[in-house]
């Protein structure tokens, strides 16, 4: 072996290339929440689809995109080989009693199972929006007058009807969840792991990844709760929405 | 005795101890009674106690590590009530004392757990693979000659503190039996980072780092994943700061070190 594979394959180096990868992620998040907030505004979907055909079309978007790829696959890949590391370095033989929550936090202990939970949903998620918008082709068209884009597919619609569903909403919502306590160990631990810890900085980086997973998770959930609970079929606000949000959606 | 509390009352207590003949043997937990302890005892005079009595019984005691009993050397290792040296922060277990635990209290007590500590007999483990982890760099090479002069390299404070606190590490352990992953991560960061920041160690810097996180990694530690348990347990409060240190003194050295092997 070469001292480059060596090194990403020691113990650190695996490390490394989980907080790389997961920052990485961090910043897609960011960019998808984004995009994604245009389902709020209201024009049957206008914006949202024709922000969804350039990011399917754009070339620059298109390469960018396996970067995507490439950050799921060695996040998840490292993952499977550190936690089977770990496993096997803690032994056989476990311990009759152990209070680790006095020593420490939930969601720490437990990204396998917060990363699961996403890497489940991740895939429904996949196979709804993007198998079916990128290679099934079998979603409706958005019509219309406009000829530039009455044939962009209608992911609006989509979205809309999938979020009538109520299981879907509720893997939305418990994945978001996980994806919160996810971040919430995640953000911080990316930093500590890249060395960039310091007294001035390391607390700092602590709250805002703490913002970050709150804000991440909630607006992320907030999509499939509002078309489920105020909106029809249409994805129009139902009358019987509260006030508030008539006043936020009339701003748009 | 001098210091010790009129009234404290002694105590009955109840343990629950792991049992193991040898390596190979499965072991188990066996109960025992111990009476009259005194609150004043150290947790591992109490332990003395139940040895004395098993002894009178004509029954083998309970091995367990210890040796200076004051706090500084790192050997006891008791694993109680499912915390590293028991639940008390700071303290190593012989630092650890009965006032600490109630009379009728059912204490349970287990060796270190991790592949890379087999336990040797009952609740004594086998820790050379720290030894080992240090031979494999955590020193500094001295050349034989005259003495070299105390303040002839000067080394401001705020470092020689900082090099000092990492330099507490007694090596006893509790990081990697606290650690979901039994990473031995924050031993090797103390003194990766202890000798990081003295000039004395920077000569070895690169290789002592690589070659430290090579050996953690063949002794079969896991990997750490910034849990913190580590650092909560630790009874000389080694902190995640030095862990972030090692992290970046490795990425520095495999980068620009000349070891291309």
């Amino acid at each position: 072996m070469s001292w480059i594979t060596k090194t990403l394959t020691s113990s650190i180096g695996r490390k490394i290339i989980m907080a790389v990868t997961g920052l990485f992620l961090c910043t897609f998040l960011v960019v998808h929440l984004i995009g994604n907030l245009q389902l709020f505004k209201h024009d049957q979907g206008a914006a949202f689809n024709t922000y969804s055909h350039f990011m399917g079309t754009n070339p620059i978007i298109r390469t960018i995109e396996w970067g995507l790829v490439l950050g799921f696959g060695f996040h998840i890949f490292e993952a499977l080989v550190l936690t089977r590391r770990n496993k096997t370095a803690r032994g056989a033989q476990g311990y009759v009693s152990n209070h680790s929550e006095q020593n420490s936090e939930w969601t720490s202990r437990n990204m396998g199972i917060l990363g699961s939970i996403i890497l489940i949903f991740l895939l429904v998620h996949l196979y709804n929006f993007f198998w079916r918008a990128r290679f099934a082709g079998d979603l409706p068209k958005m019509g219309g007058a406009d000829p530039l884009t009455s044939d962009y597919d209608n992911l609006y619609m989509a979205v809309v009807s999938s979020f009538h569903i109520w299981w879907y909403v509720l893997l939305y919502v418990a994945a978001q969840i996980s994806l919160g306590y996810h971040l919430w160990h995640g953000f911080r631990s990316g930093f500590q792991t890249l060395g960039l810890n310091h007294r001035k900085y390391t607390p700092l980086i602590k709250y805002v990844g703490y913002v970050f997973a709150v804000v991440v998770s909630a607006g992320f959930a907030s999509m499939p709760l509002y078309f489920f609970l105020f909106t029809n079929a249409q994805g129009e606000m139902a009358a019987n929405a509260p006030a508030i949000l008539q006043t936020v959606a009339s701003a748009f | 005795m001098a210091g010790s509390n009129p009234n404290a009352k002694p105590m009955n207590l109840t343990l629950k101890v792991w049992r193991q003949p040898n390596r190979q043997a499965q072991g188990q937990i066996v109960e025992y009674h111990v009476k009259d302890i005194s609150p004043d005892m150290s947790f591992l005079e109490m332990l003395d106690v139940l040895n004395e009595d098993l002894l009178h019984a004509g029954q083998d005691p309970v091995a367990f590590d210890h040796d200076c009993r004051e706090g500084i050397c790192g050997s006891c290792d008791l694993f109680i009530n499912g915390r590293s040296h028991g639940p008390e922060k700071g303290t190593t277990t012989c630092q650890l004392h009965m006032r600490k635990f109630s009379d009728g209290d059912t204490i349970t007590i287990e060796p270190w757990r991790a592949n890379a500590f087999p336990v040797n007999k009952d609740l004594s483990v086998d820790r050379s693979a720290f030894d080992r982890i240090i031979q494999a760099g955590g020193y500094v090479s001295v050349n034989t000659g005259g003495a070299p002069d105390g303040n002839e390299i000067p080394i401001p404070k705020e470092i020689a503190d900082r090099a000092f606190e990492a330099a507490t590490c007694i090596g006893c352990g509790a990081c990697v039996a606290a650690c979901k992953n039994a990473s031995a991560m924050l031993f090797v960061s103390a003194k990766v980072s202890q000798l990081a920041l003295l000039p004395q160690g920077n000569v070895e810097r690169k290789t002592r780092v690589e070659n430290m996180v090579a050996q953690m990694d063949k002794e079969g530690f896991g990997a750490c994943t910034n849990i913190g348990s580590c650092a909560a347990e630790c009874p000389v409060g080694i902190s995640l700061e030095n862990i972030a240190i090692l992290n970046r003194e490795f990425l520095a050295a495999k980068a620009t070190s000349n070891n291309l092997a």
